[in-house]
């Protein structure tokens, strides 16, 4: 397939540009539809709404995953009029969603291998062009394993041949379909079935691991953005930008796992929020392989707690606890504070959008990105 | 047209022909020329409405490949070697999910040692994934037999290989006629798939299935493969009828009916065994051939019918099951299926040692002799063999087996010393 990097885009449908109002209802994490004009509410307040993943799937309770992939698809869906075929990694989504002959998925699937998934979307969006369907998009997906792991260099093909491919990685941090082992994606210290609590150093090891989004950015590919089901408005509003786009795009979601991060299902939409308040999982897009727009910090946590309501990190905290880790960790939440620029620069609080200062850049950005979505040629 | 075509550029019109709508590939020796001659005819528009997808390994062009398929576009790839291997994964699942993939195997050695000469180890090693295995015994059967090969998997629903011999075939000159366009046109209908990625009507392609049924999703991916052993033979005569000449089908004997020794191979060294089967025969001996061109499906009654009046059968094998022996062998014993006939495996040819007339002659009348043994290597030094296997054995870190060998052999880097 030709590069697809120098075309215009389609046209975002209406619907991706977030209004610049106040979300969050006071005191709480949530963010509220209900506050919003009804022109302006998420993709998931529509009836008309796709259901791309229906009931009846086997996910876990609070799966992040499950609800991630929902408000992702569904909001491909709205921005496709529904004209999407989706390429799925093996993992947690696929075995949940698809027990034969039962099926959760109401949009045209195929999972073939673990590795593959980035590949087969590029064989499915080359016929589509063969065929001369221009209607029809094209959806990518799987979880960390599968995408930064052993999917890495299909995905990095995928990304550098151009092909028009949307793929969305769905990152919860593990392995968890086959009993929560280690991937490249495993925070440091957490326990995992392969870095147990153990010896000197337990849980994972410091200084390894990769950032798919950054490796994805240095394909200077159209999109990139991470997100999490802490902000469903925000990946619907992302996905949907990305679709607006053409070329490869790649949207990284922090997805908690109940079972392998051993927290309450009641708290998966909590505990992401908690990642991003307290710095450990920056919120951004970046257009060509730049950063266009970070999610500011509304209210700043110490990591440790975030750390506290997972049982991953519980051996931090038992006897005389490890502060020494817990300061490491606290140490790498700052850095990414520093270097995605997570609070703006002149508020000491944090409070961005009371400040209207890092926030008000962003809200730029996002006009620029909403522009390029609608076809218009960035600077 | 009858022209003088390298077997790869022959391969790769006729392939652009049967107008694939996605072709995917990855570089390898000696498949390159193939792909090369196909992504330039998707160039200067010869080859229209075809995506050429220059992958990132074999793993990844045969996942394209169903990805392609899958979403219901007429598909090819080719590999040999290390990257039929590299596929292995997404071979099994092509064929389980039932995608009409047709691939050409430039047939070659697997390392290592590495090695990127002839032999069938690639092909031999993913005899069990559940694609077809036709094998060419020429450049124009090589032609040939991949219009037929696309007829037979859409038919099916299957995926293909076209195994033709790396360098002895992909890189040999020879007269070869391409079929026509039209030729081509009439004899292969457009693609329409069994199941295909649709908007207007989705499937889930691919799920997960347990113990209650995967017997018998197994057992699909068996009947396939059974109900190929008839349109193989079938589609081979249509093709007879269309084109004029004879191509493919199960298996081809030469000089064997009233034979009493019956060589069996796959592949281009049917050439020489036909030569020295002459030679013999003009000499007196009774002795045949016979030429296996589908591997798989296994055409165990075929087999038995062609060999069935011999009095010994010799499998020339160009692949090596490491502890047992023969792997074609093991095919032909189970269709002869009965003790009176003198069955030999003759390992030869592999990593691309030439296998010469006389070297088949000496094999055969020690044959004629009773000398042959159940499991023999054509022109085996076993000397260098046995003086490494005794440096082994030593226990001082003898170092890579290979180097001894080779300086055992007095050769320096690329020849003799």
């Amino acid at each position: 397939m030709s590069p697809s990097r120098d075309r215009g885009g389609s046209g975002g449908p209406d619907g991706a540009r977030r209004s610049p109002g106040p979300y969050y209802q006071t005191g709480t994490f949530a963010v509220g539809g209900r506050l919003l004009d009804e022109g302006e509410r998420a993709v998931q307040a529509d009836e008309g709404r796709a259901n791309a993943i229906t009931k009846g799937h086997r996910a876990c309770q609070g799966c992040g995953e499950a609800l991630g992939a929902r408000y992702a698809l569904d909001a491909a869906m709205r921005a496709t009029g529904g004209r999407l075929i989706a390429a799925n990694a093996t993992g947690c989504l696929e075995v949940f969603t698809t027990p034969y002959p039962e099926s959760s998925w109401q949009l045209p699937w195929i999972h073939s291998l673990f590795a593959n998934a980035p590949a087969v979307a590029t064989g499915v969006a080359a016929a589509l062009r063969a065929k001369g369907r221009s209607d029809v998009r094209v959806v990518g997906q799987g979880g960390d394993g599968g995408t930064v792991d052993i999917g890495l260099a299909c995905l990095s093909g995928m990304f550098e041949r151009g092909d028009d491919v949307l793929y969305i990685c769905y990152d919860n941090q593990g392995y968890m379909n086959t009993g929560v082992q280690r991937s490249a994606a495993t925070p440091p210290a957490a326990r995992t079935a392969t870095t147990e609590p153990l010896g000197e150093h337990p849980g994972n090891a410091f200084g390894q691991g990769k950032s798919a989004p950054l490796i994805a950015m240095a394909h200077e590919i159209p999109y990139v953005a991470t997100a999490t089901v802490a902000d469903l408005r925000d990946l619907e509003a992302k996905v949907t930008r990305a679709m607006g786009l053409h070329g490869p795009r790649y949207v990284h979601v922090l997805v908690p796992c109940p079972l392998g991060w051993g927290s309450a299902p009641a708290e998966t939409i909590l505990i992401a929020r908690l990642a991003t308040e307290s710095g450990l999982f920056p919120v951004f897009e970046a257009l060509d392989g730049r950063i266009v727009g970070v999610s500011t910090i509304r209210r700043r946590v110490p990591v440790e707690e975030y750390l506290r309501r997972q049982r991953r990190f519980a051996h931090l905290f038992e006897g005389d606890g490890r502060p020494d880790v817990v300061a490491h960790l606290q140490a790498l939440a700052d850095r990414n504070i520093e270097r995605f620029r997570l609070i703006a620069a002149d508020d000491g609080t944090g409070d961005a959008r009371a400040s209207g200062g890092a926030d008000a850049r962003a809200d730029a950005d996002i006009d620029l990105l909403d522009a390029l979505a609608a076809g218009e040629r960035g600077p | 047209m009858r022209s003088q075509l390298e077997g790869s550029q022959a391969v790769a019109r006729t392939v652009a022909r049967c107008r694939p709508q996605v072709v995917s590939a990855y570089p390898i020796t000696p498949q390159t020329h193939i792909v090369e001659a196909i992504s330039r005819l998707v160039r200067t528009g010869e080859l229209e409405g075809c995506e050429f997808v220059n992958v990132e390994s074999e793993f990844a062009a045969c996942s394209v490949a169903i990805g392609a398929s899958a979403a219901g576009a007429r598909t090819y790839t080719a590999t040999a070697s290390q990257g039929l291997l590299f596929m292995a994964e997404a071979l099994f699942n092509a064929s389980g999910l039932g995608l009409p993939i047709v691939m050409t195997v430039a047939n070659r050695a697997l390392g290592a040692p590495i090695n990127i000469w002839n032999d069938h180890s690639d092909a031999m090693a993913m005899r069990d994934c559940g694609w077809v295995q036709l094998y060419a015994g020429d450049n124009q059967e090589a032609v040939d037999l991949h219009v037929q090969a696309y007829r037979l998997a859409e038919t099916l629903s299957v995926p293909v290989m076209v195994c033709m011999d790396g360098f002895v075939l992909t890189h040999a000159l020879e007269p070869i006629t391409l079929p026509d366009q039209d030729e081509v046109d009439a004899f292969l209908p457009a693609f329409e798939p069994r199941q295909v990625l649709d908007p207007d009507e989705p499937v889930t392609i691919g799920a997960m299935v347990g113990p209650e049924a995967f017997t018998e999703v197994r057992y699909l991916s068996h009947a396939r493969q059974l109900e190929a052993l008839d349109l193989i033979p079938q589609v081979a005569i249509e093709f007879a009828q269309s084109f004029g000449r004879a191509s493919g089908g199960l298996l081809t004997p030469y000089r064997s009916e009233d034979a009493e020794t019956i060589v069996l191979a796959l592949g281009s060294v049917i050439g020489t065994i036909a030569d020295v089967v002459d030679e013999l025969r003009d000499g007196g001996a009774s002795i045949g051939a016979v030429a296996l061109k589908s591997f798989r499906p296994s055409p165990l009654s075929e087999l038995a019918l062609a060999l069935g009046g011999a009095k010994r059968v010799i499998v020339l094998e160009r692949a090596l099951a490491a502890g047992i022996g023969g792997i074609v062998t093991a095919d032909v014993l189970r269709a002869l299926g009965r003790a009176d006939v003198e069955v030999h495996t003759v390992i030869a040819g592999l990593g691309g040692r030439a296998i010469t007339r006389a070297s088949l002659r000496g094999m055969l009348e020690r044959a004629f002799g009773g000398e042959l043994g159940e499991l023999e290597f054509l022109d085996l030094n076993t000397g260098v063999a046995e003086r490494e296997l005794a440096r082994q054995r030593e226990g001082r870190r003898p170092g890579p087996h290979a180097e001894g060998i080779l300086r055992d052999l007095g050769i320096v880097a690329a020849g003799p010393a």
